[in-house]
């Protein structure tokens, strides 16, 4: 006789926890075949809004922790993820040696981005030589709480974008791919299991039309990034709604998350702060 | 308390030669505009100064057509080349410096003190800081980097000659052109600014300038051939620019409101202290995003630092924005002495006490004296919303922490200031500011070298240094 499996409920990840979205609803996903693979919670606003509140209280540990902290937070999680990439293939679908492919590119992604932490400040900061007797030295800091919407590559575009928001000390509220959400939730598992601090990363399942605008509109929330709305009319929305605090937004774009990153996704969410102090005896 | 009086020592007016008219600068030429002229006066005095066009939508177009023309000839120039059109314009702003700090100080408003010594030097400094980058750029992590297009800028009006340069030069060193709007209360020296262009031989539409008011400035941020928004201003203004370009490929920065922090500990040289707390407020008549408008004093030494700051206060001369002896000059508009006065009362009226050193305010012109509110709570009206004028509010704190919490409790995010010996004490606070620009046992520095802007609602972008290269190239 056949052993019967135990599945998986697929949960949300909010301030270090998995708990099930407060409106009590979840949606099928289905494989690229239309096949049933499992339900997903379907986030509501409160949601969205708790993991706004669990972001904002791990922002000053995270950002205060030294950059060595947490690129060793990361090193550790692309460990984590390494661990399990059979189970990541798995999920993933589609051509077992393609899906391989992206789950060992994503690792590596994350062991670049957390290399970043302790040298972002060396290349994006500089002493400038003012005309007075001053110290003048300008460093970046984070930007704050950063709300995500992630790209429908499942695994490698979700860590693409989220490695470097928050590498430099943000940290962020997850819009998941609404088509392949599972992932996102099994990368959770990754990151509650490599001393990532709750709260530094939340991840809603859901609707993007309905998540992302509340998202656009909270007053604490520092940064939108927008490159997973792939509806023209959604994104403008969201920008707007993004103005009347002023958040720092990542408009939609095409990517190929297979090419070399840049710095342009952590310099987005990254401010300058430059600090005077005069020279005397 | 006077000892002895000053004899008035007023700098000459005829240096400068203000035309009855102006028109707009559009591609090397100066050209009627299609609205109805509009007069700027001296708000010292209220007398006209002159009148001067009004741009409407066509002939923004035409500007902004004129600088798409030039794009092409100006950004396929070598940066070498680009560089010396920028160092021949800062040689002839130095060269012309009495006459553009004259010229500012009529039609600003603010002391010949600091138009002469702060803005027109710190213009030159600008347009020679960015001139040398132009063929670095490389250098700078930007090889390969391309410039954007088209800049749309629109600067306020109370650095207006420094606004510009600070829009201007960075804009062009990175290979772009530009379509300025100055403020419609103090167009002149950005007209002084368009024929400095025409004596460096500047190519025609390299450089714009149209006048008027918020219609022409929306019609800039809007225009679909603008491939990048600069903005100077109100927080508020700034949310509706953000709105504005939502959607566009636009490249947005802003540099916009403050309620800076100036944060003052008992170890700190209260004779300095005092100074800066002074210069944080009262510079430029308060006209300053950056100004520190909120002062946290330590409460073991709050009664101390304000006898200081009283006496200090009583010292200073308001008047004639030409006279060399003049610390504050005229309020730049009655619309905005109409705000000041309006919020100060607020203050008084929700309870915090109101203070100003006997003071003779002129019969004519924008006037009002530097205002101290102490008693003020968290919550009142003047601890929170931007003045934009002479007008310090008084808070205490008893520990750092309290400190830190007090001065980030606001939605803007521009500028801070920290007061004491402490040196560990300096970087703790440093870090926790949030703020652009932190100046510690100074306040009120500017260097083209050093990047300027803000967290928050203050807006984004920096302007100055190595980074406000990024404002303008496609990175």
């Amino acid at each position: 006789m056949s052993r019967l499996s135990v599945r998986k409920t697929y949960k949300l990840y909010i301030g270090g926890a998995f708990p099930r979205s407060e409106s009590g609803r979840s949606y099928p996903v289905t494989s690229a075949k239309g096949d049933f693979l499992a339900n997903a919670s379907r986030a509501s606003r409160k949601d969205a809004r708790d993991a706004v509140v669990a972001a904002r209280k791990a922002f000053p540990g995270w950002s205060g922790a030294t950059p060595y902290n947490r690129g060793q937070i990361l090193y550790r999680v692309a460990e984590m993820l390494e661990g399990r990439r059979g189970q990541f293939a798995e999920e993933l679908g589609g051509g077992k040696r393609a899906a391989a492919e992206r789950v060992d590119a994503t690792v590596d992604r994350l062991v670049w981005y957390a290399g970043w932490s302790d040298k972002i400040a060396a290349v994006h900061g500089a002493a400038n030589p003012v005309a007075g007797p001053y110290f003048n030295l300008s460093s970046p800091e984070p930007t704050g709480v950063v709300a995500v919407v992630a790209p429908a590559d499942p695994l490698l575009g979700l860590v693409s974008v989220v490695a470097p928001v928050i590498v430099t000390g943000n940290t962020c509220v997850v819009v998941a791919s609404e088509p392949s959400p599972l992932a996102a939730i099994t990368l959770a598992e990754v990151l509650a299991t490599s001393d990532l601090p709750g709260g530094v990363v939340n991840i809603l399942t859901g609707s993007q039309a309905e998540l992302a605008p509340w998202l656009a509109a909270h007053m604490d929330v520092n940064g939108l990034d927008l490159t997973g709305v792939d509806d023209a009319d959604l994104a403008l929305r969201c920008e707007q709604a993004a103005a009347e605090n002023l958040k720092r937004v990542l408009r939609p774009a095409p990517e190929d998350w297979t090419a070399d990153p840049g710095l342009g996704r952590m310099t987005r969410f990254l401010e300058t702060k430059t600090v005077w102090h005069p020279i005397g005896i | 308390m006077a000892i002895f009086e000053y004899a008035p020592a007023p700098e000459s007016r005829d240096v400068v030669d203000i035309k009855p008219s102006y028109g707009l600068f559009i591609n090397g030429e100066f050209a009627d505009g299609s609205g109805t002229p509009f007069k700027t006066v001296n708000p010292a005095t209220e007398e006209q100064l002159a009148e001067v066009a009004t741009a409407t939508s066509d002939d923004v177009d035409r500007a902004v057509q004129a600088a798409r023309k030039a794009f092409g000839v100006w950004s396929a120039l070598p940066g070498a080349e680009r560089a010396k059109y920028l160092f021949r314009i800062a040689r002839i702003i130095q060269e012309r410096a009495r006459e553009l700090a004259v010229l500012e100080s009529l039609d600003n408003g603010k002391p010949i003190r600091e138009s002469r010594d702060v803005d027109v030097p710190l213009v030159a400094a600008h347009f020679f800081y960015y001139a040398g980058w132009a063929d670095k750029l490389a250098y700078a992590g930007f090889g390969g980097a391309r410039p954007l297009g088209v800049a749309g800028q629109v600067i306020p009006w109370n650095f207006p000659l420094l606004m510009l340069a600070w829009k201007i030069a960075p804009a062009l060193a990175c290979g772009n052109t530009v379509v300025l709007k100055p403020a419609e209360t103090t167009p002149l020296t950005a007209l002084a600014f368009a024929d400095i262009c025409r004596q460096a031989d500047l190519p025609p539409g390299v450089v714009n300038i149209v006048t008027g008011a918020g219609e022409t400035g929306a019609a800039v941020v809007g225009h679909p051939d603008v491939n990048k928004v600069a903005f100077t201003g109100s927080t508020e203004v700034g949310r509706t620019i953000a709105r504005a370009v939502a959607g566009t490929d636009k490249k947005l920065t802003l540099e916009l409101g403050g309620k800076a922090a100036n944060i003052v500990f008992e170890d700190a040289a209260v004779d300095q202290a005092v100074e800066g707390i002074v210069n944080g407020i009262f510079f430029n008549q308060g006209h300053v995003c950056c100004a520190g408008s909120r002062l946290l004093v330590q409460e073991s030494v709050h009664e101390e630092v304000l006898e200081s700051l009283r006496r200090r206060l009583s010292t200073l001369r308001l008047g004639d924005p030409l006279d060399k002896n003049t610390d504050i000059g005229a309020i730049n508009s009655a619309e905005q002495l109409a705000k000041i006065r309006s919020l100060s009362d607020l203050g008084e009226s929700e309870g915090a006490q109101r203070w100003s050193p006997a003071c003779e305010l002129p019969d004519k012109g924008f006037w009002f004296p530097p205002t101290v509110f102490t008693g003020v709570a968290q919550s009142h009206s003047i601890a929170r919303d931007e003045i934009f004028g002479p007008v310090l509010s008084v808070l205490t704190f008893r520990t750092p922490a309290e400190a830190v919490e007090k001065a980030n409790n606001t939605p803007y995010g521009l500028s801070a200031g920290i007061w004491t010996e402490k040196g560990s004490r300096i970087l703790w606070m440093a870090d926790r500011l949030r703020a652009g620009v932190v100046w510690a046992n100074t306040f009120n520095k500017f260097d083209p070298a050093s990047p300027f802007g803000g967290y928050k609602e203050s807006g984004y972008g920096r302007e100055g240094g190595l980074h406000g290269l990024e404002a303008y190239l496609d990175v």
